[in-house]
């Protein structure tokens, strides 16, 4: 399966293999925010790849974040957060240590025995010293994609990656997942009316490549592969960072069982989800649709209903003039 | 990162040195920026499309049963004004579309997980009956399947007037999805207040008697269901209450009732009254509809609205999972600070 081991290695072997990466496993990203360092080289990556058009050219003064947020025009956002809480909070004081540190060494190569430097750095300014959270935002491409299941016109679809892409040829602009995205992912372009948002690659997917945003990060921040192997890596880095002593961290998107049925992309924060403008608890709005119809059923019932009172309560009109119309059997 | 009050419009309150326990009516936000995104729809596009969706379905009920009990004009008028509303309605909807040519796709295939696709198809079923009955009805031919059209528009008219309702509540706005117990009853309510206020601006008083009783049974229905959305959704209902949506939403209770009342009162014996009342039922079901669009359109572009009440279910969720096991990794919920 050479589509799906997500090194960047061509599929081997022409059209046969093409028809093998119909049944492959589930891919996805898994950004680790810790190793972040906001170069932005996946926004830029994304946009040469996708060929995407400019997204406003302006300065926000939100930190180093000028693209605000994913919209159709930018598929990987790069949110910056300034805060002026410590690294390490004050229960763990022998532990202080740099939460950048995983740049060092980053996959994990053992323990992280070098700690001294930074705890004495981080002994310098004290406990309100200012930490610069980074972590770039893509579409989470959900088990459960509310976006997918609203489309009146089938132009969202699942890919036999798991992904989840919008066909543009067949978007009729009716713009109706976007407020169905419960993460603000994909929007409509004012001037074309039709819906866009991360394919997470597909076109090199199907060539066995890795995404552009991945490919380009320096950092490794941005990890592709099978969904399975990722939250395993992840579950790790988690484990790592605790011992480590930065117990903030944690993963937002990994857990089947939330919600959207677990995130294809998924990601390693620092601080809770809303601080970097993810919600906290997101829920398929479809999950309800059942119970909506229900409650549009019975709607509909009452009216008529009410309306049939209406009537039986009007009796005849006052004078009847003929009969300009028959009752209806 | 910004922590805001709940109550206030002040988004960057300086909290510097502060290390109290975060309060409950504080959340915290990514610059304030909204966390869901606001689809490029025109309010007079998509509340037009509640409110003339609703209009028509509810009118073809008042159709078929003037046509049943011998009313011939309001049968008539409500006939006419249900193909017009349809039509209207769809006209609004492919006009949101921006190239008329893509509604096509909205027919490509049927998916029971869109409403926007089942009410496509619904309204392609709907459109042809309404438009059959008024028809029939105007040139006397075919008068046989003329009254099955009109039946059959009346049968499929409750479901396209409350479709919509749902066509809303399927997506992530708070003030729409956890509305969607209620959002229904309102839409029903409002389109039989409209339907009634047209029969009533158009039917001679001889006829106009069930007209007036359905604009008292639309209005007390859509009075209370708003009521126990706007009582049921916490912090969310503030989006029905505050700015434009809010003002809407007390238009629509004050003309509503008014045009009900006035019209159960003298609507019987007055028709300047009984066209007065039905204007102001009209009027009312127009700013319902408007008000209900903006107030998912303030709920979306407001973070509060998102993460305030998930993170009242998170607790309410990690606190029945306390009972059950102690946590490994409960998180240091350090209060939030300003950026510098």
């Amino acid at each position: 399966m050479a589509a799906a081991d997500g090194t960047g290695t061509a599929a081997a072997g022409g059209t046969g293999t093409r028809e093998v990466t119909a049944t492959v496993e589930r891919m996805g990203f898994f950004t680790d925010t810790s190793v972040c360092i906001g170069c932005k080289a996946c926004e830029v990556a994304c946009k040469e790849w996708n060929a995407i058009p400019e997204d406003g050219m302006e300065l926000t003064g939100m930190s180093y974040d000028n693209t605000q947020g994913l919209g159709a025009s930018t598929w990987r956002h790069v949110a910056f957060i300034e805060q002026s809480k410590p690294v390490v909070p004050k229960e763990h004081p022998g532990q202080h240590q740099h939460q950048g540190d995983g740049a060092q060494s980053p996959q994990g190569e053992g323990p992280q025995d070098d700690a001294d430097v930074f705890a004495l750095a981080a002994q310098g300014s004290g406990s309100s010293e200012l930490r610069w959270l980074m972590s770039s935002d893509v579409c989470k491409h959900c088990t459960h994609a509310a976006c997918l299941d609203v489309c009146p016109t089938g132009s969202l679809f699942r890919t036999e990656f798991g992904t989840v892409v919008v066909q543009e040829d067949i978007c009729n602009g009716c713009g109706y997942c976007v407020p169905a995205c419960p993460y603000g992912v994909i929007e409509q372009r004012p001037d074309d009316g039709r819906a866009f948002k991360c394919t997470l690659c597909y076109d090199r997917l199907g060539e066995g490549q890795t995404p552009a945003c991945a490919k380009a990060c320096p950092t490794e921040s941005i990890q592709y592969g099978p969904l399975d192997e990722l939250r395993e890596r992840a579950a790790d880095r988690v484990e790592e960072l605790h011992r480590a002593g930065v117990p903030d961290a944690r993963l937002y998107g990994h857990d089947p069982d939330d919600g959207v049925g677990g995130d294809g992309a998924f990601f390693l924060l620092l601080d809770e989800p809303e601080v970097y403008g993810l919600p906290p608890d997101p829920v398929v709005t479809t999950r309800d649709l059942p119970a909506m119809w229900k409650q549009a059923g019975a709607a509909a019932l009452t009216l008529l209903g009410g309306l049939a009172a209406a009537f039986a309560t009007s009796g005849k009109p006052k004078t009847t003039r003929g009969s300009f119309t028959r009752r209806r059997p | 990162m910004t922590t805001a009050p709940l109550n206030g419009g002040k988004r960057r309150r300086k909290r510097r040195g502060e290390q109290t326990v975060v309060p409950d009516a504080e959340f915290t936000s990514y610059y304030g920026k909204p966390i869901l995104n606001t689809p490029e729809w025109k309010p007079l596009n998509i509340g037009g499309y509640f409110f003339l969706g609703g209009l028509a379905g509810a009118g073809s009920l008042l159709a078929a049963g003037a046509t049943a009990t011998q009313r011939p004009v309001m049968a008539r008028s409500m006939k006419i004004t249900s193909t017009v509303a349809i039509a209207g309605s769809a006209a609004a909807l492919i006009h949101d579309l921006g190239k008329p040519a893509r509604f096509a796709n909205m027919l490509r295939v049927l998916k029971p997980t869109s409403p926007m696709s089942v009410g496509s198809w619904l309204l392609a079923a709907y459109g042809p009956l309404a438009g059959a009955a008024a028809v029939s009805d105007l040139t006397g031919v075919l008068p046989r399947a003329g009254h099955a059209a009109t039946a059959g528009a009346a049968l499929l008219g409750p479901a396209v007037a409350t479709y919509t309702a749902v066509l809303a509540s399927d997506t992530a706005a708070p003030a729409w999805h956890d509305g969607y117990r209620e959002l229904p009853f309102v839409f029903a309510g409002s389109a039989t207040a409209a339907a009634a206020g047209t029969a009533l601006l158009t039917a001679p008083l001889r006829e106009n008697r069930p007209a007036r009783h359905a604009a008292l049974f639309g209005a007390g229905l859509e009075a209370a269901a708003t009521h126990r959305l706007e009582s049921r959704l916490g912090i969310v209902a503030e989006t029905y209450r505050k700015g434009l949506a809010g003002r809407l939403m007390r238009s629509a209770k004050v003309l509503t009732a008014a045009g009900a009342l006035a019209g159960a009162a003298a609507g019987g014996r007055n028709r300047g009254l009984a066209a007065m009342s039905g204007a102001a039922l009209l009027a009312g079901s127009v700013c319902t509809r408007l008000g209900v669009f903006h107030a998912g359109r303030a709920a979306l572009a407001d973070p509060k609205y998102t993460v305030v009440p998930q993170r009242e279910r998170l607790r309410a969720r990690e606190a029945a999972q306390a009972t059950m096991a102690t946590p490994s990794t409960d998180h240091n919920h350090a209060p939030p600070t300003e950026p510098t």
